[in-house]
């Protein structure tokens, strides 16, 4: 066991849905829920991190200061952390930086959205530098566009089909009807998924993460403190947050281009293979020792993608991963045992810590309905937009 | 009758001849950018200051494709009634990128098929009162409609 660990004495979440509410209130509900989780008080909690979303990020809308306050100022430090959809990883770093530095004991880290209707809008007004206002004006380039060119280039690659992703919408379907955090419960065919109407060639609506609200916290503390309370403590043992190796040849949301790779030869390894990559050495273990993963599913394909990338199958097995039910409840390594974005839709400052959640539930066995039996290992993965790689590990 | 200008004029020359997108190269260590890069050249290897603006090759073979079948938010400017569009990601061989773009007008998914020839092309992509601006689209090169 690594040295470097903090424990997470405390999880909660706000249900994801569509609300229509202010942020603030999922985060306070969140947080208080991981709180009374934890048992500490909100006056003991030394370091708050807030993930941070744009939409969150006007002057009085700052994540982590916005929510200590309707907890009641209390003097805690505190910071808020924007990296897109890893915004919530980025949290999770700061907080467990400041624990193992000795500055503090005991930090909460919260992430909370409120989303608008349909297709994510970049900022408003003529913003003529800004890559992803551009990417619309000129291309048309919603985010499922770039999930489809991914799930076009895997059946190109790997001979993957319609059928292959329809079965990754049912499981997830499956996993997440008892999560009663879960904003979809409802069990589809696959038939359901492939006469859902087609919105980017060849995902179809059923295929694609939704947009929605929710809320998602932690409390984090050394390990030391965590032993006071508990005998044995579920602890995060790496967060990494990496970028891209120069040059990255797959095209990246906003982007209009890749790296040229014609000076420089690709890296070794490409920038979605190294971001569990990056956790694993961190906690000193390999992708084998995984007993349980979180996966970004902003797309049924794109889940096959994370399979490889993380390690648990060579490249192009992913769909045989599948079919073989390894990736479900019973299986060998189940993926998205929550219901994945896919049950869920994205609330993106809350989404990472979201999946920690989960991983922490199932490893002191609570994951009612969902359960997978005997976990001891877990690994997250996300990816935010401008090349934000984030992945998280959990054991006990 | 509407002017017809770039959409991107500092990205892309429209003229209809011979429409090129506007990319980058390192002076030092030829790396390319598109969009242009400014100040420096992004490979951590190199890092010059010394960038000079070049024409990207106008043809290169399809790595993906997918299309547009609901009308996205603004700043799109949509047609009324809305159209659906594919988008192709191209390969460029000598610049060894991938460069997004709409497909041209009249071509479907079904019309594409990944290592295709692709080439660029001009076409309109909104307008106002005065002006028609153009973007730059992928189209299949002759011949290689499947
Ligand atoms: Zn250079």
């Amino acid at each position: 066991m690594s040295e470097r660990q903090v424990a997470v004495l405390g999880v909660g979440m706000h249900p994801w849905g569509k609300w229509g509410r202010n942020f603030v209130e999922y985060g306070v509900a969140a947080a208080r829920a991981a709180l009374a989780d934890a048992g500490i008080a909100w006056r003991d909690v030394q370091f708050v991190a807030g993930g941070e979303t744009i939409r969150n990020g006007y002057p009085g809308f700052i994540a982590g200061a916005s929510i200590a306050q309707a907890l009641g100022w209390s003097g805690a430090q505190v910071t808020s952390c924007y990296g897109a959809c890893a915004a919530g990883s980025q949290a999770v770093s700061v907080a467990r930086a400041h624990i193992l530095a000795g500055n503090c004991d005991v930090a909460l880290v919260v992430g909370a959205d409120t989303t608008p209707k349909g297709f994510f809008a970049p900022q408003a007004g003529e913003r003529g530098d800004d890559p992803d206002w551009l990417r619309f004006r000129l291309l048309g380039a919603t985010n499922p566009v770039y999930f489809a060119l991914y799930a076009r280039r895997r059946m190109e690659l790997y001979g993957a089909t319609d059928r292959d992703f329809a079965k990754v919408k049912v499981k997830n379907a499956r996993h997440g009807l008892e999560n009663p955090y879960a904003r979809y419960r409802k069990l589809v065919t696959e038939e359901e998924v492939l006469a859902s109407p087609m919105v980017s060639d060849p995902l179809r609506l059923l295929e694609i993460c939704a947009t929605s609200d929710g809320g998602a916290a932690l409390v984090l503390t050394s390990m030391a403190y965590a032993r006071r309370r508990t005998t044995d403590p579920v602890a995060i043992s790496a967060v990494a947050t990496v970028t891209p190796r120069y040059p990255n040849t797959v095209i990246e949301m906003p982007n209009f281009a890749t790296d040229s790779a014609a000076a420089a030869p690709p890296p070794p390894v490409a920038f979605r293979d190294s971001i569990a990559a990056a956790a694993y050495a961190q906690a000193g273990i390999g992708p084998e020792d995984v007993d349980v993963a979180e996966v970004y599913d902003l797309s049924s394909a794109l889940e096959l993608d994370w399979y490889e990338n993380i390690g648990l199958c060579p490249p192009g097995d992913a769909e045989k991963l599948l079919n073989d039910g390894v990736t479900t409840l019973g299986g060998r390594v189940p993926v998205n045992p929550s219901g994945g974005l896919s049950c869920f839709g994205e609330a993106i400052p809350a989404q990472a810590i979201a999946q920690v959640c989960e991983l922490v539930w199932q490893l002191r066995g609570q994951a009612a309905g969902r359960q997978v039996e005997g976990a001891k290992i877990g690994v997250t993965v996300n990816q935010g937009l401008f090349g934000h790689g984030s992945s998280v590990v959990v054991q006990r | 009758m509407k002017n017809k200008v770039s959409a991107m004029a500092s990205w892309f020359d429209a003229r209809p001849e011979r429409p090129r997108l506007i990319g980058s190269r390192c002076r030092s260590c030829r790396s390319y950018f598109f969009p242009r890069e400014s100040f420096a050249c992004r490979n951590p290897a190199c890092g010059a200051a010394d960038l000079e603006e070049v024409p990207l090759s106008a043809s290169g073979t399809l790595w993906s494709y997918t299309d547009n079948r609901y009308q996205p938010p603004a700043p799109y400017v949509s047609p009324e009634p809305f159209a659906p569009y594919a988008i192709a990601a191209v390969e460029l061989a000598d610049e060894k990128m991938v460069v997004l773009g709409q497909v041209a007008n009249g071509v479907a998914t079904a019309d594409l098929q990944v290592g295709m020839r692709m080439e660029l092309v001009v076409e309109t992509l909104y307008s106002d009162d005065a002006n028609e601006y153009l973007v730059w689209k992928w189209a299949p090169a002759a011949g290689s409609r499947s």
